[in-house]
């Protein structure tokens, strides 16, 4: 391999693309290509979706009436449990750094693989043995905690398969650890020559980023769910008040966790939709600077204000005003990247391809969620909505109308990068749109009747708010439509789609510089960077008006 | 050179390179630990702070010994592993392999002793539960972490004789080369953040209502 210095175009490789390079099962589940990885992490996350989608399904269900008729009340618990840990940690954590991170992160960085291919193949047995581990807790019997783990209830009462549960997240979180300091390795030390740090794009940051929070905050959250184990387990008190222990020690440190999760959640959303809006408004991002300290500002503020989930726990008033305004205070980079993608737009030449309705649906549901997230970050509207389905709407509107809109926004965009294959456009037009009205149907009515007083979890609920659980539940059907075409249209255009070129999109980025799908090599010879990312159009100059500089999926060979 | 060529693992190109990644890698890994433990130590100190009496008292029950000695071992184990180091950089080999399986031997030690004294604990009762030695509820909680944290420190510690075990073994048995091997400071640092938990242990534990 030689150095070439390219501005425009890089030589296609002529080697048989990553997925022609074997077709035994053993070259896929042995394999130390990230691509591959990338594939499985993706079939994996799916099935866990699916999963978490059939229980919250039969939640909804029973939700039509106010009596629990179709579920026992164990049974009610035991599923929107399951729904709960399966989708924070066997779908969301995983789910746009397992697939397009793993995918991406290489290709993106103009690298061959990630730093440590064994320990990323090493990770992935590792959520699969955490996977496995908590299905057979649902196997078993399920679990009735809910996806917090609050102990005491979790430790001394409940009498289900807590710790197999917990057993199941403890090892899945090692495998977040492994591929945090694998990202982070291979963002310092492979970056191809001329690659700066401010000329990374910002999925690349994103992911940087989400891998900080990954290794400083899931180790904390590893030792909270082995110590619920070792006192249910070997009857060691650490939380039992019987012997002096502090239920609410628990709370903070499972929260020191799962409050930075969310930001594992949502800040590879942000790098995904910074991709699409570009390469779909042929714009150069607004404000690149402020977008990167803004995801490295969210990830490090993430860390201190987890005590928001613990207004109305009994610690100190002062301990609460402290978190509030920190918890206002992360808000300020959210609204800085809202404000960045908008002025984005500005301008732009947009189109409205599939991934692009996924996008603009991210940045509407986000804007949303983040708003409500101020509500319940002010002590006093918290105190009044606490534990209602006010809560649940906020942060599904966050984690559902934020990260899993981006996530088929990326899936969507890359696509044709990561098969080779087009799908067809308006299927997936016609999914985004039945996604986002379903979205809305779903969760809007639940922030009007957890604001009326609903609380969440409960299984039976007063004839009064029957109407907006109806509308709730019959939103959630369409969602649960919606989710179910992509994997339609998506294995269609495996077999009948037409073959992508290596740029469908006419987007900038190395990762569209090879072919599609990417040889096990990724380039055939090594980039060399000299510009900043998103170079759609000269500085200074919108992109013209009525030009043809906007070409649809497909058109460039 | 086959064996230089064995450690060069794609996607790196030079060795200098991937010893560097290696490196990088390890002490972000380290960091994550350091969170790991870090939890463990605010639960102490939180309980130690909420129940000031009743950890001297527990603190007492502890076996002094076991724990002093075992302390001296880990340091000097952590002295053959960073001698083992510096002899693989200047490719002593036959210092590397002695100092590599002097270390396995010291970790070894270390948790024979350490079985001993939880087999001493035992005896004395000192395992939460309704047969409990000692009066005050607290102490139980002391004891909880004594055991968890002491346990989890020897898993620590296991895994990290298995990898100076492995080093030892394919390096004597001339599978590997040690020198430029990215893996001799990836075992070392790992081994020496074992060492540096216990001497942060040792005090919490042992040194507990004893001054």
């Amino acid at each position: 391999m030689t150095d070439v210095a390219i501005n425009g175009e890089l030589p296609l490789p002529r080697e048989p693309s990553y997925l022609g390079a074997g077709h035994t099962v053993a070259s896929w589940l042995g394999t130390t290509d990230h691509k591959r990885i990338a594939i499985l992490y993706a079939a994996t996350i799916t099935f866990f979706f699916f999963l978490g989608g059939i229980a919250i399904s039969l939640v909804r269900l029973d939700l039509f009436t106010p009596a629990g008729d179709l579920l026992s009340d164990d049974t009610y618990n035991k599923l929107f449990t399951f729904h709960g840990v399966v989708m924070v940690w066997f779908f969301m954590v995983p789910s746009i750094p397992g697939t397009f991170g793993n995918f991406l992160l290489p290709l993106m960085i103009g690298a061959r693989d990630v730093a440590f291919p064994r320990l990323n193949l090493f990770s992935w047995y590792l959520f699969l043995a955490g996977g496995f581990c908590t299905l057979y807790a649902l196997i078993a019997g399920g679990v009735d905690t809910g996806w917090t783990f609050y102990t005491p209830f979790s430790t001394m009462f409940s009498n289900t398969h807590v710790v197999a549960a917990a057993l199941g997240v403890f090892i899945a979180g090692f495998s977040s650890i492994a591929t945090g300091v694998n990202f982070i390795a291979t963002t310092h030390m492979l970056r191809a020559p001329g690659m700066k740090w401010f000329r990374l794009p910002l999925f690349v940051w994103a992911i940087y980023a989400t891998s900080l929070v990954m290794v400083l905050a899931t180790p904390v959250l590893a030792v909270t769910l082995l110590l619920v184990i070792a006192e249910r387990w070997l009857h060691l008190p650490i939380f039992n008040p019987d012997f002096g222990g502090d239920p609410l020690l628990f709370q903070h440190l499972f929260w020191f966790y799962s409050h930075p999760a969310v930001y594992i959640m949502v800040l590879p959303a942000m790098g995904v939709v910074s991709e699409v809006i570009t390469c779909f408004a042929r714009r150069r991002v607004f404000g690149y600077d402020f977008m990167v300290y803004a995801m490295v500002g969210i990830a490090v503020i993430g860390f201190f204000v987890w005590g928001h989930h613990m207004f109305v726990s009994g610690q100190s008033p002062y301990a609460s005003i402290v978190f509030s305004f920190l918890s206002f205070i992360v808000a300020v980079p959210s609204a800085i990247k809202v404000f960045n993608w908008t002025a984005t737009l500005y301008r732009g030449q947009i189109g409205f391809e599939a991934p692009m309705l996924y996008a603009l649906g991210f940045l509407g549901l986000f804007t949303i969620g983040g708003l409500t997230g101020l509500f319940l970050a002010s002590i006093p509207v918290d105190i009044q909505v606490t534990d209602t389905y006010f809560v649940v709407a906020h942060f599904h509107y966050i984690m559902v109308g934020g990260t899993v809109s981006a996530y088929f926004a990326g899936l969507h965009y890359w696509w044709p990068k990561i098969t080779g294959r087009l799908y067809p456009d308006i299927w997936a037009r016609f999914a985004a749109i039945l996604m986002f009205f379903g979205f809305n149907f779903t969760f809007f009515p639940q922030f009007i009747v957890g604001y009326l007083g609903m609380p969440r979890r409960y299984h039976v609920y007063p004839p009064e708010f029957q109407v907006y659980n109806v509308m709730s539940s019959a939103g959630a059907f369409v969602l649960a439509a919606a989710y179910l075409l992509p994997p339609l249209y998506l294995t269609w255009s495996l077999i009948w789609g037409a073959r992508a070129s290596r740029n469908p999109w006419n987007a900038t980025g190395l990762e569209w510089k090879t072919s599609s799908p990417p040889p096990r090599e990724n380039f055939a010879v090594v980039p060399h960077v000299e510009e900043a990312p998103y170079q759609y159009h000269p500085e200074g100059v919108a992109p013209e008006h009525g030009g043809e500089n906007y070409r649809a999926q497909g058109d460039q060979t | 050179m086959i064996a230089r060529a064995k450690i060069l693992q794609p996607p790196w190109k030079e060795i200098s390179r991937q010893r560097e990644g290696a490196t990088f890698g390890i002490w972000v890994f380290l960091a994550s630990e350091m969170l790991f433990f870090g939890s463990l130590l605010l639960l102490y100190t939180a309980y130690r702070v909420a129940n000031p009496d009743v950890f001297i008292i527990a603190g007492r029950e502890t076996d002094i010994w076991y724990g002093t000695v075992n302390t001296a071992v880990l340091m000097t184990s952590s002295l053959t592993m960073a001698v083992a180091a510096q002899a693989a950089e200047a490719d002593m080999r036959r210092l590397t392999i002695w100092c590599l399986g002097a270390t396995v031997i010291l970790g070894l030690m270390f948790l024979v002793f350490k079985g001993f004294e939880y087999a001493e604990d035992i005896k004395k009762n000192l395992v939460p539960g309704a047969n409990f030695a000692l009066k005050p509820p607290a102490a139980q909680i002391f004891f909880a972490l004594y055991w968890i944290m002491t346990a989890i420190h020897a898993i620590h510690l296991s895994i990290g004789l298995g990898l100076v075990g492995r080093l030892a073994i394919s390096g004597a048995l001339r599978r590997v080369q040690l020198r430029e091997n990215p893996q001799v400071e990836v075992t070392a640092l790992y081994w020496h953040l074992v060492d540096v938990i216990w001497i942060i242990l040792y005090p919490l534990i042992y040194l507990m209502g004893r001054s």
